[in-house]
């Protein structure tokens, strides 16, 4: 029995060790990758190709999710608000909600499966059929050619996402309240300009989205390039992407939140 | 993909992530309403405060002329202080009254400046010496209650 349970307990500090070694080689890689992104910026046409793939591509799922989102916040806001005979701060509640949490996060957990997935697989499957192998054979740095300008396509389109995001947001709740169910337009905007402070609200979420960015990217890159390189370990860093960034961002999200507006309603 | 099509589709992106971000600065918030960079800071105690939160709205004849940016209670005075920033492109004469009024029924509370007579205008750093403190509820109907029990005597 006590051999049962050194065992259990040998089987804890294996998992604990194991984690934090990965975490460290995380680290280092991320640490790399920022110090081999001078090329990318210089030859900025490589991020822009990354950008087409992370940021243009995503923008559909984006508009569409952003847009229907704020649509339902509308109607339910107005449902809960309406009892209370104040349906004219439908607008203060959808914005709100949007510009400080729903559109940083949804926007960025979106990206982490569409955007974040894709990085990883394909930086993955590069790794697989040693297309990376041979840039290192011909004296091109894999981390800085290809590596490197995913990361910042991910880092500078992940803010615009999120803004794109609440802006569609927003737009949904004022179709819903406004045009559908008849609030009144003046007050509906005018409220929501009352309560939304620039720097307080929306430069707090632009600040979060922007964290979301490198959270996710750096997860996605770094998954990609140690995936073992065969079709189920391909696989398995995917999924892995997607289940960590998701968590990484819901997590990030608290700690960022708990910061900004704390003691302050 | 061709690279001229490719750069167009992301230069659309920037472009409209920008101007997101520019929708939600001007016509969701309120950049256009209060600049915080030209203002100067003055004070007011109150007896009580009420409800009023740090970032409430100054307002004079209904329009925003500040935000307050402290509340502290003062062991001197015992009463609270609350410290306002107000856009200096208003100026205020040195005998304003302050008062803490509430939007609406259930809406926020918010500092309510009356223009008063002196020549002196109120300059960073100045206090506010007449000041109305928020109406509670429970005052007001303590009031109510003892006024009407006083007709109910006369009578």
């Amino acid at each position: 029995m006590p051999k049962r349970i050194v065992a259990g307990i040998r089987n804890i500090g294996h998992r604990v060790i194991d984690g934090v070694w990965r975490l460290g080689v995380a680290s280092r890689f991320f640490l790399l990758v920022l110090f081999k992104s001078g090329t990318s910026l210089r030859r900025f046409n490589l991020v822009i190709r990354e950008l087409y793939f992370t940021g243009v591509l995503s923008l559909i799922i984006i508009v569409v999710s952003g847009l229907f989102v704020g649509m339902v916040l509308g109607l339910q806001g107005y449902e809960t608000l309406q009892k209370y005979g104040s349906e004219s701060a439908v607008g203060t509640l959808v914005a709100l909600s949007l510009v400080r949490e729903l559109g940083p996060v949804v926007a960025a957990l979106l990206f982490a499966s569409r955007a974040g997935s894709a990085i990883t697989a394909e930086i993955g499957l590069m790794k697989a059929t040693e297309q990376l192998s041979a840039m290192s054979m011909m004296a091109v740095d894999p981390v800085a050619r290809v590596v490197a300008p995913r990361f910042w396509s991910g880092v500078i389109s992940m803010p615009l996402l999120a803004a794109i995001f609440s802006v569609m947001g927003v737009f949904g709740g004022y179709l819903v309240t406004v045009v559908f169910i008849g609030v009144d337009e003046g007050t509906f905007w005018s409220q929501m300009q009352d309560a939304v402070d620039f720097r307080f609200d929306i430069m707090n979420g632009f600040i979060k989205s922007c964290y979301f960015g490198v959270a996710v990217t750096a997860i996605a890159v770094f998954e990609g390039y140690d995936a073992p390189p065969t079709a189920e370990g391909v696989s398995g860093a995917t999924t892995r992407t997607v289940v960590t960034s998701s968590l990484a961002i819901l997590g990030l999200d608290f700690i960022l939140t708990a910061f900004m507006f704390r003691g302050v309603s | 993909m061709q690279r001229t099509t490719m750069d167009l589709w992301v230069g659309l992106f920037v472009v409209m992530g920008i101007a997101a971000l520019m929708i939600l600065s001007l016509k969701v918030g309120n950049l256009n309403v209060y600049n915080p960079s030209q203002s100067y800071v003055i004070s007011g105690n109150f007896e009580n405060i009420g409800g009023l939160k740090v970032r409430a709205p100054v307002k004079s004849a209904g329009v925003v002329v500040g935000r307050v940016t402290d509340i502290q209670f003062s062991t001197q005075t015992y009463d609270a202080v609350v410290t306002m920033n107000m856009d200096s492109r208003y100026l205020f004469p040195k005998d304003t009254f302050a008062s803490i009024l509430t939007s609406g029924l259930l809406g926020e509370q918010y500092i309510g400046l009356a223009a008063g007579g002196d020549e002196a205008m109120l300059k960073d750093g100045d206090k506010i010496m007449k000041t109305n403190s928020a109406m509670v509820l429970e005052e007001l109907i303590g009031r109510f209650l003892f006024n009407k029990a006083a007709e109910d005597d006369s009578k």
